[in-house]
């Protein structure tokens, strides 16, 4: 395999240190452990999709609407955060920072409206100990959201950093691992949507 | 590949991120339109939906991640190896419970 330096010209700035690309590469095998994760709560959900223990379904709690919206925000802040990554490679600070923001703005508004998705169904009477299935919705989709959470506090922090260190081999590498973390979510979120909300619900409306 | 690798380097357009964001939302909505106003039976909806979630995420791979970028094979196997475990982990687990019912 030929290494990164034997490129001569044209390297990103996050890959510009050997210690970068070994980190960056590091973190591939983080994302793929992730992808197994998830599998896991995705089989349990799947195995529980009838085991409503006679109580409500997902058809008839699940409010599409606003799941549909959160889906659009996510897909749109991966979006803005693979631009966030194509500035910082062009070395654009202030560009990089404008879209790394709108990215947290829409992961944040992604989480308050998950939140209050949480509450209704709460509200309408389905908790986590109502029945497996929903104990297996609230744990797969809690997690995802646990997950977008913590995205937005190291995305939060590592912005802090770049601003005050400005665009350097470091900087980059851990703003372009934030955003593979930020993009590896949205992924996951394109399974939780079809799985859970059309599969687990919507195909029998 | 030198000049291909970070051809986008020097582009003015992000036009990689641009399709991809365009193939997402036509393929979310296409999800939605099949499950909520196609009638296919249910069969058909979960292979097609699942098939249309599994593209899209080769789209995020790909045109956001930069999976493929740099001659980094090592990073394409670790993640396909990840995904083969993740599928043999949700079609077993489906498999394994369903064949006693």
């Amino acid at each position: 395999m030929k290494s990164i330096n034997d490129y001569p010209a044209n390297i990103p700035p996050e890959y510009e240190e050997e210690e970068g690309q070994i980190k960056i590469f590091g973190f591939w095998i983080f994302l793929a452990a992730e992808l197994v994760l998830f599998s896991c709560l995705f089989a349990t959900y799947l195995v529980y999709l009838d085991r409503t223990a006679s109580g409500p379904t997902g058809t008839e709690i699940f409010e599409y609407p606003g799941v549909i919206i959160q889906t659009f925000l996510l897909l749109t802040s991966s979006f803005t955060s693979s631009i966030g990554i194509f500035e910082l490679r062009r070395k654009n600070k202030l560009r990089v920072l404008i879209w790394m923001g709108i990215t947290l703005l829409l992961g944040i508004s992604f989480l308050g409206m998950e939140i209050k998705e949480f509450a209704t169904y709460i509200e309408e009477g389905v908790s986590i100990s109502t029945s497996a299935f929903w104990s297996s919705f609230y744990i797969l989709v809690g997690t995802h959201g646990a997950h977008v959470t913590f995205g937005i506090i190291w995305m939060s922090i590592v912005l802090i950093h770049f601003i005050r260190k400005g665009i350097n081999p470091t900087t980059s590498r851990k703003l372009f691992v934030a955003s593979l973390y930020w993009h590896f979510l949205d992924a996951v979120w394109i399974f939780v949507i079809t799985g859970v909300y059309l599969i687990g619900g919507g195909i029998n409306l | 590949m030198t000049e291909k690798a970070f051809s986008e380097h020097q582009e003015y357009f992000p036009w990689k991120q641009i399709l991809g964001f365009c193939l997402s939302i036509i393929l979310t909505v296409l999800a939605l339109l099949v499950t909520f106003f196609m009638s296919y039976s249910r069969e058909t909806t979960i292979v097609v939906i699942v098939a249309l979630a599994s593209f899209q995420l080769l789209v995020q791979l790909i045109m956001f991640m930069h999976l493929n970028e740099l001659e980094k094979s090592f990073q394409i196997a670790v993640v396909s190896y990840g995904a083969t475990v993740a599928i043999i982990v949700v079609a077993g687990t489906i498999w394994i419970m369903e064949s006693g019912m």
